[in-house]
């Protein structure tokens, strides 16, 4: 038995975090985020020359033909860098066409993804996390229409996985004719959500069933949870520094007890989060039949404990953690819009109840 | 990340299986018909003093924690008693293992595993709890014995105990962690007297223990004179890691779920009721974070690399969660969880009552949540001890 990530993956997550340190420090994130002209270019080149395009799809098609637990050790460096990278996408997209794409589908498109030539995305928000404002998609005869909503890095993406509002999967180009895409400004500047318009858009039907959008989603899931514990990290990192450093009353703060037990319990919630991330990740390729309930909590869980650490880490910094000069914000925002993404904690929950017939 | 069992330890696995089904006769509904019988049964077969070394009483084999896990697992499946604990067991044989003489591992460890001796532990006192190094039972000189005065509190076992071993301050001049020694003591010795402590679960698991001239050989002192501090401090991590098992909040996670499965309020299961279903589902994700935390504890132990943080937690986070979990099935029970004592409407015996009282006691003992908090933010996140007041 062995509970624990490779020297591999290890030397792969400092390698990303050391990639990331160059190409998106805090003030290249600053910029993307204060600025809609910049796509980012630079860091994604960077991304896809480390790789990161091809992390899941096969090598056949020249991707790295990782795992999951791979995904998600990305996923967490990302998220200790606030990186304005769309991964989620990155990897469900090569997921979809791998599980669910016919051999021309595959052959035309994951080379593509792999090498970051097209970038993918998926739009599954609705039947995974419910309809807002009357939002989804309806397919018919080949064609998709209606609405999709909260999709991250859905502006740029050239392919585009597209749930309807029955599960069924759906590949539309980029360039597809009838496919209107409108930014919808967000409280975490370092991720572009779209809304996308589709008014008889031709679309392609992936197989799978519906299993293929309970594994999309499972790994969805994952890499938010994976991105939020990277995020919290940072916090509680920052906070136990400037706790080390920040002087009153003739002591550091860190040496009173009221500010150490306040890392202490951010430190205690945060570290279980890391290994049910790690066997969440894990399961998805080697335990199938625990996959859908350890995703669901690896994603409530970190929800909650993510909120604890920002605002709690916010809080040890004292006035400078509010303020933009220190940016602290760009990883309080991070963790807050996780939360949301693909459900919240209460609507997971709610599904990992179901998944273990605990509810109808 | 790998955790497929390999066919050497999926073979151990079926060992164990075939012990426990050809012994099933004797232990029914998790206690043994004979406890110390059973006992013996297991240090032959290697299920108890696994890797204690064979001439001291145990089983002498290497250890190996995939192998324990195993044995543990099988045991909780199959509701078998794991043989007999206590803190002879867990916390003085470890000890003289490492720090005692070979007079003293001879003659104490073979019948402390059997069963034979039963140890209760002297260690807190009413004036030293958090700060255990305060402690004040002195132990004077006298010939090749120490005359002990003073008392010790929350002594567990104490009235059933032959044995005692003990924190005592013989070197009253010496610094305050260096005159403290570690003595193993007859509780028939005359001048010692036991006293019940009562706690809120009604019952008296506690004892407070009063000394008054009680006379001590000098050669049962454990690990040299003035060292009784280093010597406990070996131990106290056994202490820590026990309270806060996983294995054992994962069972009471099932218990609860059951309970809400099978509960009803007006005709409708508890289950049923979304917002005890969220409140489940939030434990259970933390039940299964700290399973998986368990599981990385494993692995770093075996390939010996620190556990840092995943292990300074599991006290706090366990005993807080075990409560929460009482908590919640107390809930669940609504006013069938005011019952106490026998009466045709209790369930389960009252035990979720209990644990969520005693349950508190144990996050207080054995290092308190407060105490919990600065060993983590201290030694795991490396910030500053909280600086000597000035005298006031």
């Amino acid at each position: 038995m062995d509970f624990s990530i490779t020297s591999d993956q290890r030397m792969m997550q400092e390698s990303l975090t050391r990639t990331l340190a160059e190409a998106s420090p805090l003030d290249r994130v600053r910029k993307f985020a204060g600025d809609l002209t910049d796509k980012g270019g630079d860091i994604w080149k960077a991304m896809t020359d480390f790789g990161l395009a091809g992390i899941v799809a096969p090598e056949e098609y020249g991707g790295l033909g990782l795992t999951l637990l791979d995904a998600a050790l990305a996923s967490e460096a990302l998220g200790r860098a606030v990186a304005p990278v769309p991964f989620m996408g990155v990897v469900l997209g090569p997921i979809a066409l791998m599980r669910g794409g016919s051999p021309g589908q595959q052959a035309e498109w994951l080379p593509k993804l792999a090498s970051g030539a097209v970038m993918a995305v998926a739009a599954i928000s609705e039947p995974i996390a419910g309809a807002r404002d009357g939002a989804g998609v309806a397919a018919a005869g080949g064609k998709l229409s209606g609405k999709a909503l909260f999709v991250p890095g859905g502006m740029a993406a050239g392919l585009l996985i597209v749930a309807d509002r029955s599960g069924g999967l759906h590949l539309v180009r980029g360039d597809a004719a009838g496919l209107t895409r409108i930014l919808m400004p967000g409280i975490d500047e370092t991720r572009r959500l779209a809304e996308l318009t589709f008014d008889g858009v031709a679309a392609e039907p992936l197989g799978g069933g519906p299993e293929l959008l309970s594994a999309l989603r499972d790994a969805g899931w994952v890499l938010v949870a994976a991105d939020t514990l990277g995020a919290a990290e940072v916090m509680l990192e920052k906070a136990v520094d400037y706790a080390k450093e920040r002087r009153q009353f003739d002591r550091v703060i860190g040496s009173f007890q009221a500010v150490k037990h306040m890392c202490a319990e951010m430190a205690a919630e945060l570290e279980p989060c890391r290994s049910l991330v790690w066997y969440a990740a894990y399961a998805f390729d080697a335990a199938p039949a625990e996959a859908s309930l350890m995703a669901a909590h690896a994603k409530a869980l970190t929800s909650e404990v993510g909120r604890f650490v920002a605002r709690t880490s916010t809080e040890v910094h004292g006035g400078i953690g509010i303020t933009d000069l220190l940016g602290l914000h760009f990883w309080f925002k991070r963790i807050g819009v996780n939360r949301q993404l693909l459900g919240g904690p209460e609507r997971v929950r709610e599904i990992a109840a179901r998944i273990q017939g605990l509810a109808a | 990340m790998d955790l497929n069992e390999t066919p050497e330890m999926a073979a151990f696995r079926g060992e164990v299986k075939a012990f426990l089904e050809t012994h099933r006769d004797a232990y029914a509904q998790g206690a043994a018909n004979d406890p110390l019988a059973w006992q013996r049964l297991l240090i032959e077969h290697g299920y108890a003093a696994r890797t204690i070394p064979k001439e001291y009483g145990g089983y002498g084999a290497e250890p190996d924690i995939l192998k324990g896990r195993i044995i543990a697992e099988e045991f909780i499946a199959a509701g078998a008693p794991r043989g007999l604990a206590g803190q002879g067991i867990s916390m003085l044989v470890p000890t003289l293992l490492e720090v005692g003489s070979e007079e003293q591992k001879r003659r104490w460890i073979g019948p402390t595993l059997r069963g034979e001796i039963i140890w209760c532990q002297g260690y807190s006192e009413p004036g030293a709890g958090s700060d255990l190094a305060n402690l004040q039972t002195r132990a004077v000189e006298d010939g090749d014995d120490f005359l002990i005065s003073g008392s010790k509190i929350w002594t567990s076992t104490a009235a059933q105990a032959q044995m005692m071993f003990c924190l005592v301050r013989t070197e009253p001049k010496a610094a305050k962690h260096e005159g403290i020694s570690y003595v193993l003591i007859p509780m028939s010795t005359p001048g010692i007297e036991v006293r019940p402590l009562k706690t809120m679960t009604g019952a008296s698991e506690f004892n407070e223990v009063f000394f008054t001239d009680v006379r001590a050989p000098k050669d049962q002192v454990v690990g040299g004179r003035g060292r009784g501090w280093f010597v406990a401090n070996t131990t106290l991590k056994h202490e820590r890691g026990m309270l806060g098992d996983p294995n054992a909040t994962e069972a009471r996670l099932n218990a609860l779920i059951e309970l809400m499965k099978t509960e009803t309020v007006d005709g409708q299961r508890v289950i049923d009721n979304p917002v005890f279903r969220d409140r489940l589902m939030q434990l259970q994700g933390r039940v299964l974070s700290m399973k998986f935390n368990g599981l990385r504890l494993i692995t770093s132990q075996l390939t010996q690399e620190p556990a840092g943080l995943a292990g300074l937690i599991v006290k706090l986070q366990g005993c807080e969660l075990n409560h929460q979990l009482a908590a919640l099935a107390i809930d669940a029970l609504g006013e069938l969880g005011i019952l106490y004592h026998d009466g045709p409407h209790l369930r389960a015996r009252g035990s979720w009552q209990r644990n969520y009282m005693f349950d508190l006691g144990l996050i207080i003992g054995g290092g308190t949540a407060q105490i919990q908090k600065n060993i983590i933010a201290e030694r795991g996140l490396g910030l500053p001890r909280e600086p000597k007041p000035a005298v006031l």
